[in-house]
């Protein structure tokens, strides 16, 4: 494998995943799902659990074949080239990955061993913090301490293409924060990293762009600029102590105009998005009255992607 | 593009990525106390405590003393206990905790790691025919096979590994982890007392005909026919490849990674 140009700049696109269908004991994991990873991005693909993510990132890393549809990584067929892919791509597993009786420092020298040109092993615990623990078997380990494990054993083969997999899913923000560092450092360097969460906060914060899928389909993508629409939009999240009639909400939505949308998350919750100004205000009040509701909390806030999935799936994530 | 993480990807030179997973398996086998009772200690109370007791109760084993006719049979049953008890429970749990999954997208292709689990099998099986040997020696034991004999106790060896080896790798790629780990060792306690792998099948009577055909009987008698009388065992060497091409074909229709 010869090593790759330092001075290339990566571009073009480093996954692309068209019109994928994988189909689980009569449920459609993923459904037609299109979508493509340009190089040297962070991207986030975000979803709630159960949207597909997990099975579209192991199609991507040849765990599994697509049953419809294709998937291209690299240039190279997951399933077809995978002794070629391998050695460039990283992957982050979710959960496990070493034995029960392997020190923390052992498994990555052992990891980093499989590969040519591997980073430093003391690096790598130095900057994700495992020095405490390097001697530790991994059934000891802590949660956090086995994800930090688990992203060196992703990165120290210096990929060209990382997979992480809910990376911080359960890590204290400490962690949080210095593996946020790693991936944006990675990036730096020419690395693209695929990312999938569930963390509105860690996409908005990591990701150049952002898949939504849910129920196996992408919904939406964009930067989180984009998807947000960032300075000209804000929402209005508003709970009421009873439970609204069904047809209010369409009522709030004629009264505001074109302009704003209205969500109902629950027969208590409304979420308006729009421009959040004194008349947007007083007719919200105003709906509120003729309604017969009272306002139990009314929050103003900045549009986020949370708002964006709520709008999108009528649901919250998570 | 420079900086710590620059890409550089490559996968190791072949050899050396299965000589890093064979010391590794090598390495966690030997750390982990069952393992080690299983591949050292219960070879060598049997070889002992089964010499002592045929000795005080003056067993009439045929075909030699009780150090004579045990010393094949714990080398059998301590190759057993590697190539298929290990082996299973280890390949067992390492599909239970994701780590086949996880070199899975490591560069070592499927076949280097089934061939670093072999050599870690050979390397630990190794330090077995030392330690026993090496007590047997102490207690007495002058073998007398030759180069036929001892060639022919080599290549039964190897069949009796790839056979169990097989077996082992087809109830780990279908069972849980603690299924495997049941049945494993089960196997080995049913094959141990009544599989004519540390007695000889003759000392069975009529059922030992058929004992004779299992993977553990072609392989104590094979070790036996090879170190006591020292012939080729061919007929034992052919039983157990047999047995080793009903394991793969079961191993290969079944197993999954994960």
């Amino acid at each position: 494998m010869p090593a790759v140009d330092p001075s290339a700049v990566p571009s073009g696109p480093a996954v692309v995943v068209d019109g994928l269908v994988m189909t689980y004991d009569g449920v459609r994991a993923v459904d037609g799902l299109s979508l493509t990873v340009e190089a040297g991005t962070i991207t986030a693909v975000l979803g709630p659990t159960g949207a597909g993510k997990t099975t579209t990132l192991e199609t991507c890393e040849g765990y599994r074949a697509p049953q419809q549809g294709r998937v291209t990584v690299l240039g190279l067929d997951p399933q077809r080239d995978r002794q070629e892919l391998l050695p460039r791509i990283g992957v982050m597993l979710q959960s496990g990955g070493a034995w029960s009786g392997v020190r923390a420092e052992e498994m990555l020298r052992h990891v980093a061993s499989l590969h040519a040109h591997p980073l430093p092993v003391s690096l790598l615990v130095e900057r994700l913090g495992l020095e405490d623990c390097g001697r530790t078997p991994y059934r000891r380990l802590s949660g956090g301490q086995q994800q930090r494990l688990a992203l060196a054993l992703a990165v120290v083969g210096r990929p060209e293409l990382v997979f992480v997999d809910e990376p911080t899913a359960g890590m204290d923000p400490a962690a949080r924060r210095t593996t946020w560092e790693l991936l944006e450092e990675l990036r730096a360097d020419g690395v693209t990293v695929v990312l999938t969460t569930h963390y509105l906060e860690e996409a908005e914060r990591l990701a150049d762009h952002v898949h939504i899928i849910d129920r196996g389909r992408l919904i939406a993508s964009g930067s989180p600029f984009e998807l947000t629409r960032a300075g000209t939009t804000t929402s209005i999240r508003l709970v009421v102590t009873e439970p609204f009639p069904p047809s209010a909400p369409d009522a709030l939505r004629a009264a505001l105009g074109p302009d704003t949308e209205v969500t109902a998350l629950n027969p208590q919750t409304l979420l308006i998005t729009g421009p959040a100004d004194a008349t947007t205000l007083a007719t919200v009040s105003d709906w509120c009255e003729r309604t017969g509701v009272l306002p139990e909390s009314l929050t103003l806030g900045k549009h986020t992607l949370e708002d964006v999935f709520l709008q999108l799936t009528g649901r919250e994530l998570r | 593009m420079s900086g710590t993480f620059a890409p550089r990807p490559g996968a190791a030179p072949l050899l050396q990525q299965v000589r890093a997973q064979t010391l590794m398996e090598a390495r966690l086998m030997l750390r982990n106390g069952e393992q080690l009772l299983l591949a050292v200690v219960i070879p060598l109370l049997v070889l002992v405590g089964g010499v002592l007791a045929a000795d005080r109760l003056d067993l009439d084993l045929a075909d030699g003393t009780p150090l004579e006719v045990l010393t094949p049979g714990v080398l059998a049953l301590a190759v057993m206990s590697t190539s298929f008890t290990s082996l299973a429970i280890a390949t067992g749990f390492e599909r239970r905790y994701g780590v086949l999954k996880r070199l899975g997208t490591a560069p070592l292709p499927r076949s280097g790691l089934l061939t670093g689990k072999i050599g870690a099998l050979l390397l630990v099986q190794v330090l077995q025919v030392v330690v026993v040997v090496g007590t047997a020696l102490v207690m007495g034991w002058r073998p007398t096979a030759g180069p036929v004999g001892v060639l022919g106790a080599v290549v039964a060896a190897a069949a009796g590994t790839a056979a169990f080896a097989s077996l082992g790798l087809f109830i780990a790629g279908t069972l849980r982890a603690e299924a495997t780990l049941a049945a494993a060792n089960l196997i080995y306690l049913l094959l141990m007392t009544g599989g004519a792998v540390v007695l000889p099948a003759a000392t069975y009577g009529g059922y030992g005909d058929l004992a004779a055909w299992l993977p553990s009987g072609a392989l104590g008698e094979g070790l036996r026919a090879a170190l006591l009388d020292g012939a080729f065992p061919w007929l034992a060497v052919l039983v157990l490849l047999g047995w080793t091409t009903v394991g793969t074909v079961l191993t290969a229709r079944t197993f999954t990674w994960e």
